[in-house]
């Protein structure tokens, strides 16, 4: 029994996150002792299937069919289960990305499997694989363990696992193709190309500094608090989901898996309890700072430094003394 | 159009999280529940095509006894009935479950929409939705910011990573998971609440619906998240707090 592992790509580039979900399965494959099946899916995927042959994999599988050149749940449900019944593994691994979202909740109830998702660690217990999930929005970890008859579906989180962990192999992996046979006519949902809404688009991706405000700041009229304070920084000002959802910033100035990932110098979290979703898109901070009022809020978890405070206390002086500095 | 929103009752926001015996769950004695927030804006995307189609709202829940308040509240905002499959296990049940019950639900009944959101603030799988539409043999799209009922498809606009859209259309019937913050939600009204206590609420047992509550995946154990950082936690005065973060990052993280 194998690991598969569906690597995501689009137009012939890869997600960002496939890499993390390689590096992933390398470590399930060493932990449950299996091979691992690398499959990429999409049509025209043969210089994708050539790279990654060259990490250490047991073999790739390249999935490709015209019919796969652009997503749709139908198509790529249909394409991944004759490819689960030919490979037959006893675990299939995804990057937990919105289109793993769409799909795998349908591909596994469809083969009558579950879907451990978004997972952040994973162990072993003599070969059993144990998944670690966030429950609570965060503030609680749980183990988890699969049971009902394989293959078990598990999506890795952004960030959980590195990148640059990939091991590359030592000699060419063979790779396979795996024949699907798609009808057209079966695909329900449709899709128009992707676009983008923003037109002033504020990248915050290069900004040094970012200070980002959650709920805790309460009222749209408290927001030049933050903004003082960013701006005493020399800093953007940036927001968690919620913030963004009331229309006190623009969609824009959003952090986390629906908005940017950002990865500046300092982040200054005011008043972020710390959910998941936000979580993801600023974990790379060099330095980060949690001002919130509840101790157990788990952005404290990522935190450098913490104060546990009334940000409506703690920012105004924090402006004072950057004033009083100058 | 016959349109079905689903809703999950958790704990509030900011509550006080105690582990239950076992530590497979939480203890929920002593803490106040809620309309799971992304379900909140379901419901009211529900109500808005309705008052711009016509037809019918229908809220649906799987959960113990307590969730009938939520129902309640769902019937207030406007929802011409509510369906509880009652059972105490839904609170500690996987996906899978949930999902099986709402289909066997709302299968017998005549459908044209159903409406999720995105997933539950308490497990977090945001699967529900989708697994329903796999069992009821619909078309379905997630993370839906606006809906267009219009013409004989749907068309939405869905949301993609980092800043990026795309339409979809799909045929009807069809199953859609809301993103949060599609709409700004509408709170009942006293009026709303009298009115609540004369809807319908159907009451179904498991063995009504003919379905058993089988968990494909289980919690072993909960526990409190390893600090992924050592923080440093500051404490005084909030200028004196101040003070020393500042000193903290200029000279020990140096990063500004």
């Amino acid at each position: 029994m194998s690991i598969l592992l569906i690597i995501e790509q689009q137009g012939g580039k890869w997600h960002r996150m496939s890499f993390e979900a390689l590096a992933a399965a390398q470590e399930a494959a060493t932990g449950i002792d299996c091979p691992l099946v690398a499959a990429v899916v999409g049509s025209g995927v043969g210089p994708l299937a050539n790279e990654i042959a060259s990490k250490r994999v047991s073999e790739v599988a390249a999935i490709d069919s015209p019919e796969l050149a652009h997503y749709s749940p139908d198509g790529f449900a249909s394409a991944l289960r004759q490819a689960v019944e030919q490979v037959k593994p006893r675990l299939v691994l995804f990057p937990h990305t919105y289109q793993v979202r769409d799909l795998v909740p349908k591909l596994a109830a469809s083969l009558g499997g579950c879907f451990v998702s978004d997972i952040v660690d994973m162990r072993f217990d003599s070969g059993e694989p144990i998944f670690v999930r966030q429950l609570f929005q965060g503030k609680l970890h749980a183990d988890v363990s699969a049971s009902g008859r394989p293959p078990h579906f598990v999506s890795v989180q952004s960030g959980a696992y590195r990148a640059d962990a990939v091991v590359e192999g030592v000699t060419p992996a063979p790779i396979r193709n795996l024949p699907v046979s798609l009808d057209a006519g079966a695909i329900r949902t449709k899709a128009e190309p992707p676009y983008q809404d923003a037109k002033d688009a504020v990248d915050l991706g290069s900004a040094k500094i970012i200070v980002s405000v959650g709920r805790g700041i309460q009222d749209p009229d408290n927001i030049p608090q933050a903004e003082a304070l960013a701006k005493a920084l020399g800093g953007e000002l940036a927001a968690s989901r919620p913030i963004c959802d009331n229309g006190w910033l623009p969609l824009e100035r959003q952090i986390g898996s629906s908005g940017q990932t950002v990865a500046p110098n300092l982040y200054l979290a005011l008043g972020i309890s710390g959910a998941i979703q936000h979580v993801v898109g600023m974990k790379g901070a060099k330095t980060i700072v949690a001002i919130n009022k509840d101790a157990g809020a788990p952005i404290f978890e990522i935190a450098d430094y913490g104060i546990v405070a009334d940000l409506f206390d703690v920012v105004p002086k924090l402006v004072e003394a950057l004033e009083d500095s100058k | 159009m016959d349109i079905f929103v689903c809703v999950k009752q958790v704990m509030a926001r900011d509550s006080v999280i105690r582990l239950g015996e076992g530590a497979t769950w939480v203890r929920d004695d002593g803490l106040t529940f809620e309309m799971n927030e992304p379900d909140t804006y379901a419901l009211e995307e529900a109500l808005r095509l309705k008052e711009k189609h016509g037809g019918e709202v229908v809220a649906v829940t799987a959960g113990p006894a307590r969730s009938a308040s939520t129902l309640r509240e769902a019937l207030a905002k406007g929802a011409d009935r509510g369906i509880h499959i009652e059972d105490d296990r839904f609170v500690e049940a996987d996906t899978h479950a949930t999902a099986s019950a709402l289909a066997a639900a709302i299968g017998r009944e005549q459908h044209d929409l159903i409406l999720t959101g995105l997933q539950s603030d308490d497990s977090g799988f945001g699967q529900t939705g989708v697994i329903l539409a796999e069992k009821l043999g619909l078309p379905h799209a997630t993370i839906i910011m606006e809906i267009d009922a219009s013409g004989s498809q749907l068309r939405c606009k869905r949301e993609l990573e980092a800043g990026w859209f795309q339409r979809v259309t799909l045929p009807q019937p069809a199953l859609l998971t809301i993103q949060s913050g599609i709409n700004k939600v509408r709170y009942a009204t006293l009026m709303g609440i009298k009115r609540a206590r004369k809807k319908p609420l159907q009451r179904y047992t498991t063995d009504e619906l003919g379905i058993e509550i089988t968990a494909q995946q289980s919690v072993r154990r909960l526990y409190q998240p390893q600090q992924a950082k050592q923080t440093v936690f500051l404490e005084g005065g909030s200028r004196e707090v101040a003070d020393e973060l500042l000193n903290k990052l200029r000279f020990e993280a140096r990063v500004i």
